[in-house]
């Protein structure tokens, strides 16, 4: 991700450490002082304050980027609802970890559940190379939506692993991300502007209308950009992802990660000829309803894994969403859902897990009631 | 956005996005004044001209002109009497009176011409 960064070379990088998203900015800021960027790094004092800083670096009009984790995107949180609302496109890079508490520095899914219904645009990387492109984009998609980014990773699973990817040269990584050419700024004296003014109870509900329509808008751009990108650089992207879903009949739906391991179990079933297939939601927010009820048609078990829970006393957030979704599609879509909390403060899972769904999802199918939550991994 | 045009508002289409409000000086077009619960009243005979008035006021509501004061901008003053706790003038060149009075007397002061509206 901090390659990526370097090639954007932005404007303005303002951030805080905390593991394990450290390294990103770190490694950065180390090309910031071997001058192989122009940007201008503010090291601030807290998470608040690197989202507070980006706010202004974005509204005077340079092209902002950040990174955090966990307990320091909980501390930006009130920010992050502000950068959107002022519809600025900050690019963050956001390391998945377990919010406490109790402290946890591993990999969960509940900090970027937590900021979920901030605004920002949420796209979930399986691996390095999905982190990099994803970042990539990420620039395009903000500037175009007029929208904030996160660019999610999981903790120290992806973040602090090694994998081979494949980086585009300097050139092309430029070309692709453009120039930041914003309509309005607080730089420009031509045309002054006010950002960030009050609004009364008559004006408010007006400005997260256009909001809303922004992020509904969005779900185009991300397409777009992403076909932009298959068409240039041959990897290609889209709001989830489908793997061998042809004739499935039993399914997973997982996002981070996990995928990449239920794609291995997956594999392991298709050659003993069980029907199983996984999708994989790349794009959170906004959230693809329509398109992943579509996916999910004629499947007779779906198993949601959720990285976080919700606390809602019912199901983890993603089941929540797709059971929504499939409640919305049209008549005969599958009613059979089961939620999997799984790998919370960075629980291990492995290939035996999943297969474990599998089962259960090849009981569910044959009509045998199954448990609508799990706890998987989880000592009793 | 002003808060003149109360009958019909924009919609959430005509809106510039992001809540942003385009141009300058737009503070100025917001009339502040009605919020006063006291009056100032420049006493321009009393009145030496050394502008501490002026330094003070927090709305720009005094109108100096040639280096002169020459009175008080209504559509902005809010009342608080700096100016007068601030006036170095030996018995004070102006008075504070009660908004209610001054409104119920009708109370005409010369208005000099206000800053450039945009």
């Amino acid at each position: 991700m901090a390659e990526a960064m370097r090639q954007i070379n932005p404007d303005v990088v303002a951030a805080y450490p905390i593991t394990p998203a450290t390294e990103v900015v770190q490694i950065f800021a180390g090309y910031v002082a071997d001058g192989l960027v122009k940007t201008e790094f503010v090291p601030v004092e807290s998470e608040h304050s690197a989202m507070s800083a980006c706010i202004g670096s974005a509204a005077a009009g340079g092209r902002t980027m950040t990174g955090t984790s966990s307990q320091g995107l909980a501390l930006m949180a009130e920010m992050l609802y502000i950068a959107a609302g002022l519809r600025l496109p900050i690019v963050m890079a956001d390391v998945n970890r377990a919010l406490s508490s109790p402290i946890n520095i591993h990999c969960d899914h509940s900090d970027t559940m937590m900021v979920k219904e901030s605004g920002w645009i949420q796209i979930f990387s399986e691996n390095c190379q999905e982190a990099y492109d994803n970042m990539l984009q990420a620039i395009r998609i903000a500037e175009k939506a007029k929208l904030p980014v996160m660019v999610t990773t999981d903790g120290f699973i992806i973040s602090h692993g090694m994998e081979r990817l494949e980086i585009l040269s300097d050139a092309d990584a430029k070309a692709f991300v453009g120039e930041y050419k914003p309509e309005y700024y607080l730089l420009n004296f031509e045309k002054p502007i006010t950002v960030g003014a009050l609004d009364l109870t008559d004006y408010y509900f007006e400005h997260k209308r256009q909001q809303i329509e922004a992020i509904k808008d969005s779900k185009q751009i991300i397409l777009d950009v992403a076909g932009e990108f298959g068409a240039k650089f041959g990897r290609e992207y889209g709001l989830f992802e489908k793997y061998k879903m042809d004739g499935a009949e039993i399914v997973i739906v997982a996002m981070g990660s996990t995928a990449g391991t239920a794609k291995v179990v997956v594999d392991g079933l298709r050659s003993k000829g069980v029907k199983a297939g996984l999708v994989k939601p790349r794009i959170f927010r906004p959230f693809p309803k329509e398109e992943l009820a579509e996916s999910l048609k004629g499947m007779k078990a779906i198993a949601v894994m959720d990285r976080s829970d919700s606390m809602n006393a019912q199901e983890g957030p993603l089941a929540l969403e797709i059971k929504a979704a499939l409640y919305d599609a049209p008549a005969g879509s599958c009613r059979t859902v089961l939620s999997y909390i799984y790998g919370l403060g960075g629980r291990e899972i492995k290939l035996e897990d999943i297969e474990l769904v599998y089962n259960d999802l090849s009981e569910a199918s044959k009509g045998k009631a199954k448990p609508k939550v799990s706890y998987l991994g989880v000592r009793e | 956005m002003s808060i003149q045009n109360r009958e019909k508002k924009p919609g959430w289409k005509e809106l510039p996005e992001g809540d942003l409000i385009i141009g300058g000086g737009t503070a100025s077009g917001f009339k502040t004044g009605d919020w006063r619960s006291k009056r100032p009243i420049f006493l321009k005979d009393k009145c030496i001209h050394c502008l501490t008035c002026w330094v003070y006021c927090p709305d720009s509501a005094i109108i100096v002109q040639d280096g002169k004061v020459i009175g008080y901008d209504y559509d902005h003053c809010k009342g608080c009497g700096i100016c007068y706790h601030e006036c170095p003038v030996k018995g004070k060149a102006i008075r504070m009176i009660s908004e209610k009075e001054a409104k119920a007397k009708n109370t005409v002061i010369a208005k000099a011409e206000g800053p450039k509206q945009p």
